[in-house]
């Protein structure tokens, strides 16, 4: 039994859908942040969840790579 | 609340991969036991995160926060002594069975254990359960979605159940499980800030019991006595109907859950599918009821009115609007979105497999080539979608969805539950003994709500109604499986190896290193959930 998939490798898309919608969610937060509203607590939520979300998809991208890169 | 173009970007975005997903998956759509069961080649992380991920819809996200705001830590028990103990069961005791018989659903284990009859009236009540279910889903959604956005009811219904049907009907049950993967992801990281946030504002865990009533946060303090909680239970209504009953009538025996360890690579890897699923599982109270919690403590309580009555099911949505701002607010309606329709997406999958092979193919047309299954897969994925929207207008009448839903457990799960155990445990069960007791015990559970329902007998609870009435399905099946199988005729042995657990050899799993064998995890996921009842008691 090999570790890999045989068809789709399900952390492609689960990778490089959480890496697009960090990028996106963490720009607008860089970008847009000047009302308070925007700020929960004080904190830029957009900008550190966006990265937060962004590592995580390139650690499932990454290791859906390895993956292929073995077969 | 308002969503900005941000937000529907990022809602737009997840819907494109979905149906991505769904059409790169098409062309691996061969034969039927590729569409029903995923070609059996799914590897264990997989099948386990879709495993909880599957029970992980709309009514559960929403219904536990809601539950979470109106009872407190005590909706725990839904986990810690329902869902995980049961998980551990059927990974370990009942999984040999279903994997091992090579059985392609729930039903079909019947059939080969008992008869025909057992099997037909399994089948047939499973997929009412599974449209109505579905049905009480999108229902759901749409409501949300009309309160928390002001969509239109019909509008959201339609929409959903399209992108749901889509990646159905390309491809099956993979898209299913890939779908209910990716929204596990998605409930944890768009829900996590919610709770973070809240324990951060309310000043720490003791800062948020400071502001509520005692033992608000405690699950087991209250359960001696059923007017001291407000739930209306007590700790024998939570042990046997919850988390004996309910739950293990759930986890074990619900074809919905069991599809997708079936889906699994190899018999250690359909073994490891629930006890890998319990291990998130056991922690997802923290993501769902305590932000209900804090919900109910921080914000003012006229945002939980509409037309002057309290709806607890506001809980998670209200607190969405408290702290996401634009941007983050779209992942979170995503995540909701995303547990919507994988909860409706579970539902049909496992509808048009037990149609196709327990109903079309067993009673209607028996030797058709396969592809002729393949395409009635995809005819009931389609009536299956369908039948749901119907469904979905018929779920106006209770006020707690999960409550309604575990009214539906307990005139279905609750006695079949007794059916299995009996089954698969004591080879001295007969298919007479199995049916009769399967039928009475499911009217016993449907006699005992007309009984409630008129005011015969009387709870503390709807809550504690569903658990006593589970509680008489299974005895009530249990009882007559029993007496009947002794005056009928038990088939020899020989025919039931494989099918019971006295006659079957047990998987060995000696060859693995002991870490990745299944006993060893199934002890990690014990141990942690006895230390989460204690520390939370």
């Amino acid at each position: 039994m090999s570790d890999s998939q045989p068809e789709l490798d399900i952390r492609w898309p689960i990778g490089l859908l959480f890496a697009a919608m960090g990028v996106l969610v963490a720009t607008y937060g860089a970008l847009v942040s000047g009302d308070a509203h925007l700020r929960p607590l004080g904190t830029n939520l957009n900008l550190w969840w966006g990265l937060v979300m962004v590592l995580f998809g390139v650690g499932m991208i990454l290791s859906a790579y390895r993956a292929s890169r073995k077969q | 609340m308002q969503l900005y173009w941000i937000d529907y970007l990022i809602i737009a975005l997840y819907c494109a991969f979905v149906l991505g997903v769904g059409f790169t998956l098409k062309k691996y759509m061969r034969t039927s036991l590729d569409f029903f069961l995923s070609g059996r080649r799914i590897a264990a992380w997989v099948t386990g995160l879709a495993f909880i991920s599957a029970n992980l819809g709309a009514l559960e996200v929403m219904g536990m926060a809601a539950s979470g705001a109106k009872y407190g830590m005590l909706t725990s028990h839904f986990y810690w002594v329902g869902a995980i103990p049961a998980m551990i069961f059927v990974a370990l005791f009942m999984m040999p069975f279903y994997y091992g018989s090579r059985v392609r659903s729930v039903p079909e284990y019947l059939r080969l254990r008992f008869d025909e009859k057992t099997r037909a009236f399994n089948a047939l009540t499973f997929a009412v359960m599974t449209v109505l279910a579905s049905g009480i889903n999108l229902y759901a959604m749409a409501i949300v979605l009309k309160l928390m956005l002001g969509w239109s009811l019909h509008a959201t219904i339609l929409l959903a159940a399209s992108v749901v049907l889509i990646y159905t009907f390309l491809g099956g049950l993979t898209s299913s499980i890939y779908n209910e993967v990716l929204q596990f992801f998605l409930i944890v990281l768009g829900l996590l800030p919610l709770a973070l946030l809240g324990i951060v504002e309310a000043g720490g865990w003791e800062g948020l019991a400071a502001r509520l009533p005692e033992g608000f946060l405690q699950t087991w303090r209250n359960l001696g006595d059923a007017t001291a909680n407000p739930m209306g239970v007590e700790w024998f209504g939570v042990v046997a109907g919850l988390g004996f009953v309910l739950s293990f009538g759930y986890w074990c025996t619900d074809f919905l859950v069991v599809q997708r360890a079936l889906a699994a690579r190899d018999m250690a890897a359909a073994q490891k599918t629930p006890l890998i699923a319990a291990l998130p599982k056991m922690f997802i109270p923290f993501l769902v009821i305590v932000p209900g919690i804090i919900a109910w403590t921080l914000l003012p309580r006229e945002q939980f009115l509409v037309e002057g009555k309290v709806v607890h099911n506001l809980a998670l949505p209200l607190l969405l609007s408290h702290y996401y701002p634009p941007g983050m607010l779209g992942v979170g309606i995503t995540a909701l979105l995303a547990s919507f329709m994988s909860g409706m997406a579970g539902n049909v999958t496992a509808f048009n497999t037990v149609w196709t092979y327990d109903i079309y193919q067993s009673y209607l047309r028996r030797h058709a080539p396969d592809s002729h299954y393949l395409a009635m897969g995809r005819i009931a994925t389609v009536s299956g979608v369908v039948l749901s929207i119907g469904a979905a207008y018929l779920a106006l009448q209770f006020s707690n969805i999960m409550d309604y839903l575990q009214l539906i457990f307990s005139f279905v799960n609750a006695p079949l539950l007794a059916t299995f155990l009996l089954g698969m445990f004591w080879k001295r069960a007969t298919a007479h003994g199995a049916f009769w007791g399967l039928a009475s015990g499911t009217a016993a559970a449907a006699l005992h709500y007309i009984t409630t329902q008129r005011g015969w007998v009387e709870y503390a609870s709807e809550m504690a109604a569903n658990f006593h009435g589970a509680i008489y399905a299974w005895t009530t099946c249990f009882v007559l499986t029993i007496l009947i199988s002794l005056v009928t005729r038990p088939r020899p042995d020989v025919e039931l190896v494989g099918l019971v657990y006295s006659l079957t050899e047990k998987p060995s799993y000696r060859r693995l290193p002991w870490l990745d064998r299944p006993a060893t995890l199934a002890v990690l996921v014990a141990v942690l959930v006895i230390a989460l009842n204690w520390i939370y008691r």
